[in-house]
C-alpha cells in the first residue's frame, strides 16, 4: 500500500500479487516494473511428541544455514523458536564432518505436545528471525532482502515520479511465489499485458569463495543484465539511460535462465520485452543476505530515468530499434 | 535483569572484562573484599570474619566465540574459533571487539553451491566476519588482527519458563553466586569468578590456590540434550528438573559425602534435582578438588541446551531452583559445622 503515497492506485489480482498503476495518457504504452515479494522460508510439517516441530523447506536452502537460528512460527500466534544442534557427546567425529540434514533438525518451541498444539499447526510457516542490521559503508543485512530490496527500488522509481505525467500506463508489481518456482510473475504480466517489463532482482555479488568474474560487486551501482532473458533492445535503453544520467552502473551477463521473474515474464501471454536490473547482494537464501542501499537507491533512479526517456517514444518503435 | 545483562555482555577467555565489570558493579555493596588476581580471575569474600565453615562458590566468567586472524584484502575478517563447533557459524551476526563493530558471517549462494558441497559441514577457515568494509585498508581502522568476535543474542524469555540466550554455559553460574552474594546470608563464603574455563580451564588452575575453603561448589551450566528425538539414557540432564548434581566428569570423580549431603537438602526442602548422567565434559572443580592437597568440591549446574551456541536454551525453573537448593546448602553446612554434625 506503500505506492498508494505516489499517486498510483494499488490493487491485488487473483494470484495475490500486488500491482499498483499510475495512468498515462490515453493512447500510450504499458510500462511495468517487477520486483517480487516472497522469501525463502520453512514449514511446519511435525509436532513430535516433545513438542518439538519437524519442518520441511520452502524455496532453495542450504541446511548448513539454518542451525542455531531463531525462527518465528506464524501460528495461531507468532511464536519463537530456535532450530538447535545435538550436543557433542551424541555427535561422531564421521558426524562432525557431514552437515546436518533439514529431517534431523528441529524448532525448539519451549512447549510441550499439549502445549504446542493450540498453537501450532502442520502447514505453518516459518520463518528466521532476524534483525536488519546496517554495515559499514551504508549496506543492509537481514533476512529476505532478495527481493525486498529490489520492492523498495521500484518504491523509489515510483517516489521519483510522483509529480511526474507519464505517457504510458505505468505497474508496479510486487509479485508472489517467485521462491516457489516463478509463478506469481507470470499472472502478473498476464494480467496486465504490458509492452516493456523491467525487473528488478537479486544478483550473486562478489564474495569470498566466488570469483570475480562470475559476480557482480555491491556498491559499484545496480547491474544491467543481458542475455536470453533480455530483450537486447531494453538493455540498450537501460545502459544508455544510465550514462546519460551519470548512474553508476555495472554489467550482469547472464547467458543462460535468470531464474528471475523475467524469466518468464518474458514468455508471458503474448510475450512481454524484458529488462532485467540484478541488485548486487551477497548471501544470498541465507539470513545475512547484504545489499548496499546507495545500490538500491540508484536501482529506482535508473527506473525512473528509464521512464521518462521513454516517455515522448512510441514503444513499439523502441523495441524495432 | 541480571542474568540478561550479564549474557548481553562478551567475554571471550582473555577477554573477560566486560562480564567482571558487570559483576564488580552488583556484588560491591555486598561483600567485605573484592580484588582481581593476576589470571584476571575475581575473588570475593562475604563475611570475611563470621566464624563457622567456610564454603567458596566458584563459577567461569568466560565463553565461547571466535578470535579475528586477520584481514584479507578485500576487507573481510578471518577467524578462529574458540570451543564453537563451526556447523552453527553460517549466516549468523557478531559483535568484534570492545567497539562492539557489527558484521555478519556469511554463506555462498544455495544456488551456487552443488549437493555433495551441501552435504559437508563447514569449515571456521572457509568463513569470514564481513563489516561491510571494501578494503583491507578500511577494515583495520576498525579492527584488528586478535579482537575477539562474540555473537549477537539477545536475552528472551520464550515457550513455557524457557530463556534463549548466548553464553548460559557459564553466566548463570555467575548469577547464582551473585544472588547470594547479594543475600543477607550471615556465613562466610567466598566468591571466585574463573577466566579461561573454556580453553582448558586456565583461570581457576591460579584461583584455586588462593582458595581456603571447607567446601567448594562449582557452579555451571551444563549439557542437555532432552531434545527430539533423543533416548532418555543419552539425554543427561532435563529440563525443569532442577539443578543437576555432578557424579563424575571427565576431570573430577565427585566425594559420595557431600553429593549424599546436597541430594538431602534438595529432599529436605522439596526442591527437585537429577544427577548429571554423562562423564563427558571437564570443568573447574577439577582444579579446586586437587589444590591444597586435595578439596571436597560439589558440581551443580542449570541444564543447558544447544550450549556453546547464540541460541542456548535454559528452563527458568531450573536457574531458580539451583540458586535456591545452594541457598539451602549452605545454611545446612553452616548449621552441621561443615557436615560434621549431621543427623
Amino acid at each position: 500500500m506503500e505506492f498508494a503515497k505516489y499517486r498510483c492506485d494499488v490493487s491485488a489480482d487473483r494470484f495475490g500479487n500486488v500491482i499498483a498503476c499510475k495512468k498515462g495518457k490515453q493512447g500510450g504504452g504499458k510500462l511495468m516494473f517487477a520486483a517480487h515479494m516472497d522469501e525463502i522460508g520453512l514449514m511446519v510439517s511435525q509436532i513430535d511428541e516433545q513438542g518439538f516441530l519437524k519442518f520441511s523447506p520452502i524455496g532453495g536452502c542450504d541446511q548448513r544455514t539454518l542451525l542455531s537460528q531463531e525462527v518465528i512460527v506464524h501460528g495461531r500466534r507468532d511464536v519463537f523458536g530456535v532450530i538447535g544442534l545435538k550436543p557433542p557427546h551424541l555427535t561422531s567425529d564421521e558426524e562432525q564432518k557431514k552437515s546436518v540434514s533439514i529431517a534431523d533438525m528441529a524448532i525448539d518451541i519451549g512447549f510441550s505436545q499439549e502445549e504446542a498444539e493450540p498453537l501450532v499447526r502442520v502447514g505453518d510457516i516459518v520463518t528466521v528471525r532476524r534483525k536488519t542490521i546496517e554495515l559499514r559503508n551504508d549496506l543492509l543485512s537481514g533476512k529476505s532482502l532478495d527481493d525486498k530490496a529490489g520492492v523498495a527500488a521500484l518504491l523509489e522509481c515510483a517516489k521519483n515520479l510522483v509529480d511526474y505525467e507519464n505517457t504510458h500506463d505505468l505497474y508496479f508489481a510486487a509479485t508472489a511465489q517467485k521462491e516457489a518456482g516463478i509463478r506469481g510473475a507470470r499472472a502478473a504480466a498476464f494480467n496486465v499485458n504490458p509492452d516493456i517489463c523491467v525487473v528488478v532482482d537479486a544478483g550473486f555479488a562478489k564474495m569470498p569463495g566466488l570469483d570475480a568474474f562470475s559476480a557482480i560487486e555491491l556498491g559499484k551501482g545496480p547491474a544491467i543484465a543481458v542475455g536470453p532473458n533480455i530483450r537486447y533492445a531494453i538493455f540498450e535503453v537501460l545502459k544508455e539511460t544510465a550514462e546519460k544520467n551519470e548512474i553508476m552502473f555495472q554489467i550482469d551477463p547472464i547467458p543462460g535462465m535468470s531464474y528471475t521473474d523475467a524469466m518468464f515474464i518474458q514468455i508471458a501471454g503474448r510475450g512481454v520485452a524484458t529488462g532485467l536490473i540484478s541488485l548486487p547482494l551477497k548471501y544470498m537464501h541465507t539470513s545475512v543476505e547484504t545489499v548496499s542501499m546507495k545500490d538500491v537507491t540508484r536501482a529506482g533512479t535508473l527506473l525512473s530515468c528509464f521512464t521518462r526517456s521513454l516517455n515522448s517514444r512510441d514503444l513499439e518503435m523502441v523495441l524495432c530499434s | 535483569m541480571l542474568l540478561k545483562r550479564l549474557t548481553e555482555s562478551a567475554g571471550l577467555p582473555g577477554f573477560e572484562s566486560g562480564v567482571r565489570g558487570v559483576i564488580m558493579a552488583e556484588i560491591k555493596a555486598h561483600v567485605d573484599s573484592m580484588r582481581v588476581d593476576r589470571m584476571g580471575n575475581l575473588i570475593a569474600v562475604k563475611n570475611e570474619r563470621a566464624s563457622g565453615p567456610h564454603i567458596a562458590l566458584s563459577a567461569h566468567m568466560d565463553e565461547v566465540g571466535l578470535a579475528v586472524k586477520g584481514i584479507d584484502s578485500d576487507g573481510y575478517l578471518r577467524v578462529a574459533s574458540w570451543g564453537v563447533d563451526p556447523r552453527i557459524l553460517p549466516a549468523k551476526t557478531v559483535l568484534v571487539g570492545k567497539n562492539k563493530i557489527p558484521g555478519v558471517i556469511g554463506f555462498k549462494p544455495w544456488r551456487l553451491t552443488s549437493e555433495a558441497e551441501r552435504d559437508k559441514a563447514a569449515k571456521t577457515e572457509d568463513l569470514s566476519i564481513d563489516i561491510g568494509a571494501f578494503t583491507k585498508e578500511e577494515a583495520a581502522e576498525l579492527v584488528s588482527p586478535g579482537d575477539y568476535a562474540a555473537f549477537d543474542s539477545e536475552f528472551m524469555e520464550f515457550g513455557a519458563h524457557k530463556i534463549k540466550a548466548k553464553a548460559l554455559d557459564d553466566r548463570v553460574g555467575c548469577a547464582v553466586i551473585i544472588g547470594i552474594l547479594q543475600s543477607n546470608m550471615p556465613y562466610k563464603i567466598s566468591a571466585v569468578f574463573n577466566t579461561q574455563e573454556e580453553v582448558g580451564l586456565r583461570g581457576s588452575s591460579a584461583s584455586a590456590n588462593q582458595i581456603f575453603a571447607d567446601l567448594v561448589i562449582n557452579l555451571e551450566g551444563t549439557i542437555c540434550a532432552d531434545t527430539s528425538g533423543v533416548p532418555e539414557h543419552l539425554r543427561v540432564t532435563t529440563q525443569g528438573m532442577g539443578p543437576a548434581i555432578s557424579l563424575s566428569d571427565r576431570t573430577s570423580v565427585y566425594f559420595k559425602k557431600y553429593r549424599e549431603a546436597i541430594l538431602k537438602t534438595a529432599r529436605d526442602n522439596g526442591i527437585p534435582c537429577q544427577f548429571r548422567q554423562t562423564g563427558m565434559g571437564g570443568t573447574d572443580s577439577a582444579n579446586f578438588h586437587a589444590a591444597h592437597g586435595g578439596a571436597p568440591v560439589i558440581g551443580l549446574a542449570v541444564p543447558c541446551r544447544y550450549i556453546h551456541s547464540p541460541v542456548s536454551v535454559m528452563d527458568k525453573r531450573d536457574f531458580e531452583n539451583t540458586g535456591a537448593l545452594t541457598a539451602k546448602f549452605i545454611e545446612y553446612f553452616n548449621q552441621t559445622g561443615g557436615l560434621g554434625r549431621e543427623s
